[in-house]
């Protein structure tokens, strides 16, 4: 047994990466990034609405949080639903005492399906981010790309209303993108998505249609692959969520290097009555470190981090 | 393929009542830390075993996640391990000599090792000929050398992918040590095809980062207190007899900012106490060749001689 030439054969090894999609640079070796006010830390907190269909067809793959048992699903269905009914709004109470200001990815259809929650949204004042149609419309690699395009146009169209000025950033479902979907992000008029989470701060990143910029949204200290994926307890996450504030203050009051600590949050995991007053105690921590955070829209964080000049 | 019931690479040998193994210093336990410096790759082959990612490709979030480690993390563990004065044992994807030169230069001027990791940790052993599988490690040795100056004496297979070869090539082609094998605490002699002298060190699974958050999915705490509690014990017995305690890590794991803390008290902890050889895989391997290997064939041998009279 053997197997063909091309399992040796290293086309694409050449300094830098091995895609043309950015350029190789190390954080550390970065032109230091000054926040506002000088502040050492910026602080991006960003609450999922999903909705999980009741019929996927788990194109592409099945995204962690989909239906599970044979349909109906009731079980998954409505407990994913619990975090627009209820959760959003034990987290938006946990938020509001703090003052803290989140943004808000939502899929295209909460948006069609719930008018009342969008106009509830819409008073926050929230910046508002594309998060693709839904939790089973998945972008990836093989799809085709006039169906992805108008995933992307239905996902926006869906928010317009509510967005009360143009929607210019993008997470998509599970993180997840074909070799399309830079390009037709930008097409679209998204200035940057949050998909790649290969770094901490944002970075210039490159399509066919002009450059898009990428702002890093953690996947490791996202509460639903915290608790959800890796069965932590909601204790842990809560500390984990502390020890990270601390670990990014220390490193950028140290370095002179403004540092961002940008968290995930679902309705549906952290919205739960025996999982809120952990996520009050995150809540809490990041509110008595207010002197040294800089808590902002996520794209006030990236202007200040790039310039406009850059997109 | 006529599938082997068991690897035959070591013989069985009680860890009880073995030659005393003595460390330079006196130290009753060689620390060693074997930072993974990988490269994995955006669009590779789809090996026929084993695919290189969950995801249809582009699978960018899999990707990404590692790439983490090459932008983010490396800095942040070399800064830990600098504080306690660590050298690291890189396990490398030879491909990184190329890719990232930036990375290689901060650990060389550490002073740290380097031994073979494969090329990229996308390509896999599966399905290699045994020609095709001597070029890869040879390759990755000459890269070892040829970047760094560093004769490579060292290897975990890429992605840990073996074949029955693997070992056996390792070694003709000038190895050393292996770290492939996990069934002991201290180094043993392993068997060549080619009668070669050869050890495995002991790396360590169940302290591998990477194992211990994606596959055990351990809490950070829980982990530098796994770290502590595998200290404790192995101290305490290397006051009998020399043992080995490995610390694998992988920046695209250990550095993420909710992570590192756990990782720098456990160091903290070990590098408190008198007695630690902070080593590296290298020089664990070459004490062991020059110093007890001969006396450990020995009791091996004495050892399993006994075992079958019992039996009879």
């Amino acid at each position: 047994m053997s197997l063909g030439k091309e399992f040796l054969d290293y086309p694409m090894r050449r300094h830098g990466m091995d895609q043309d999609r950015y350029a190789w640079s190390m954080l550390a070796e970065r032109a230091p990034v000054r926040w506002p006010g000088d502040k050492p830390l910026a602080l991006w907190i960003n609450l999922s609405l999903e909705h999980f269909p009741l019929n996927p067809d788990g194109a592409g793959f099945k995204a962690h949080g989909n239906m599970t048992m044979p349909y109906p699903d009731l079980r998954h269905y409505t407990l994913r639903d619990y975090g627009n009914r209820v959760g959003v709004f034990r987290v938006l109470k946990a938020l509001e005492p703090h003052g803290l200001a989140a943004s808000l990815a939502i899929n295209g259809e909460v948006a069609v399906r719930y008018p009342a929650l969008m106009q509830r949204l819409a008073r926050t004042g929230f910046e508002l981010l594309g998060h693709g149609w839904n939790m089973d419309r998945l972008h990836f690699g093989g799809m085709d790309e006039g169906a992805e395009a108008a995933l992307i146009a239905d996902s926006l169209a869906a928010l317009g209303p509510y967005a009360g000025q143009p929607i210019r950033g993008w997470l998509s479902p599970a993180r997840s993108q074909s070799h399309a979907t830079p390009e037709l992000l930008r097409k679209a008029g998204i200035d940057w998505c949050a998909d790649w989470v290969n770094d901490e701060l944002p970075y210039r990143f490159e399509t066919a249609n002009g450059a898009l910029a990428n702002l890093p949204l953690s996947l490791e200290l996202e509460d639903r692959f915290i608790v959800g994926e890796n069965l932590h307890a909601e204790s842990e996450y809560a500390d984990q969520m502390i020890d990270a504030c601390e670990f990014l203050l220390e490193e950028a009051q140290r370095t002179g290097h403004g540092r961002l600590l940008a968290l995930n949050i679902h309705p549906w995991v952290m919205g739960q009555p025996h999982r809120i007053k952990h996520l009050e105690r995150v809540f809490a921590h990041l509110a008595s470190r207010s002197a040294l955070l800089w808590n902002a829209s996520p794209s006030a964080i990236l202007a200040a981090a790039m310039g406009a000049a850059t997109l | 393929m006529n599938r082997k019931p068991a690897p035959g690479l070591y013989d069985y040998w009680p860890y009880a009542e073995r030659p005393k193994i003595r460390w330079p210093g006196g130290a009753k336990l060689a620390l060693w830390i074997a930072p993974n410096i990988e490269f994995y790759e955006y669009a590779p082959p789809t090996n026929p075993q084993r695919k290189p990612w969950p995801r249809p490709l582009p699978d960018v979030l899999a990707y990404a996640t590692r790439d983490y480690g090459n932008r983010v993390g490396h800095q942040r563990m070399m800064r830990v391990m600098d504080k306690y004065g660590l050298r690291g044992s890189v396990s490398l994807s030879a491909a990184t000599l190329i890719h990232h030169p930036e990375v290689i230069a901060l650990a060389a001027e550490r002073n740290w090792e380097f031994f073979s990791h494969g090329i990229y940790n996308t390509r896999y052993t599966y399905g290699l000929d045994e020609a095709q599988e001597r070029a890869m490690i040879a390759e990755s040795m000459a890269l070892i050398r040829q970047h760094t100056g560093q004769n490579c004496h060292g290897y975990l297979a890429p992605a840990l992918s073996h074949s029955e070869q693997t070992i056996d090539l390792f070694a003709e082609a000038g190895g050393l040590y292996t770290c492939d094998l996990f069934h002991d605490d201290q180094p043993t002699p392993v068997h060549t095809r080619s009668g070669r002298r050869f050890v495995s060190v002991p790396y360590s699974l169940e302290l591998n980062d990477t194992i211990t958050y994606v596959v055990n999915k351990i809490e950070p705490r829980r982990y530098g207190q796994m770290i502590k509690d595998a200290f404790d014990r192995l101290y305490a017995e290397g006051e009998e007899s020399g043992t080995v305690m490995c610390v694998p890590l992988h920046a695209y794991q250990v550095s993420h900012p909710h992570r590192l803390r756990a990782f720098e008290e456990a160091m903290d902890y070990a590098c408190g106490h008198a007695g630690v050889w902070k080593a590296t895989g290298r020089e664990i391997a070459q004490h062991y060749l020059e110093h007890h290997y001969d006396a450990a064939l020995a009791s091996i041998q004495s050892a399993n001689h006994v075992g079958r009279e019992g039996q009879a």
